[in-house]
């Protein structure tokens, strides 16, 4: 059962970014990344990892995926309906498939039976619970650079986009 | 565990090489932005997948990190898009090279 929802989302998010990669129209490029996030939520759930599946639905998918579709429709472009031309869809195949034959083979040596655990898997694996007893315990440092990070992130995005500094 | 560890590993990889082709194949730069975006969901995967196998939320943790820099790269990146398409009124990214020699 596990093994079928894996095929089921793998294959749908392979789906959305290869049409993600190849329409022409940005719009229709940007609802494919979102059915691509959603599918990678559901894998996320797959793995136990409850929190994480969650916050990417609502923080990527629902709020950075908005943010990029407010600035296709704000710029407006016209496009023509379709694919990219077929020169174009060539290398890309051929450059996916390249590409993937690499990593995959990098891949296939791990020795993966070496992955022991590291420690017994606590109930509450995955949950808020779970997460935030490491985020302000052991990780607390870079999640307070994060905040600093994403302070300047605001700064410089709005003076970026100032019409006069 | 049910599903092996090297089917999220493969997946992770397909997707991490189907977003850096898009990254060099495509010219409009909003294209672009989104499959450095599709490459970051791809390392989330692995880090999340090696997660569970590892038994420990480091990963989970990490994962917070990278969607932390995504959204402060979509603001900033956003912003830059904006800016150039306001001065040269184009989202082509061959059309921008006033700096080549």
């Amino acid at each position: 059962m596990q093994l079928l929802m894996f095929y089921i989302f793998g294959f749908l998010a392979l789906f959305a970014a290869v049409s993600m990669v190849v329409s022409r129209k940005p719009v229709m490029s940007a609802l494919f990344l979102i059915l691509n996030m959603f599918c990678l939520a559901g894998l996320y759930a797959l793995l136990d990892a409850h929190l994480v599946a969650v916050l990417q639905i609502i923080v990527y998918a629902g709020a950075i995926m908005v943010l990029v579709l407010f600035v296709i429709m704000l710029l407006n472009l016209r496009e023509k309906k379709g694919l990219v031309p077929k020169h174009t869809v060539v290398g890309q195949v051929i450059g996916i498939l390249v590409l993937a034959t690499v990593m995959l083979g990098v891949i296939a040596k791990l020795d993966l039976n070496a992955i022991k655990p590291l420690r017994e898997m606590s109930p509450e694996f995955g949950t808020v619970a779970g997460v935030a007893e490491k985020l302000f315990t052991v990780y607390l440092l870079p999640f307070e650079i994060a905040s600093v990070l994403l302070l300047a992130a605001i700064v410089g995005a709005v003076i970026l986009a100032k019409r006069k500094v | 565990m049910e599903v092996p560890i090297i089917n999220y590993l493969a997946l992770s990889a397909v997707l991490f090489s189907i977003g850096v082709v898009g990254v060099l194949t495509r010219r409009n730069v909003i294209v672009i932005y989104m499959s450095i975006e599709l490459m970051l969901n791809a390392v989330n995967l692995t880090f999340v997948a090696f997660a569970k196998f590892h038994g420990d939320m480091g990963g989970h943790v990490f994962m917070f990190m990278v969607m932390t820099v995504a959204a402060a790269e979509a603001a900033v990146g956003l912003a830059i898009i904006i800016a150039l398409f306001r001065n040269r009124e184009t989202v082509n990214v061959d059309e921008v090279n006033l700096l080549k020699g």
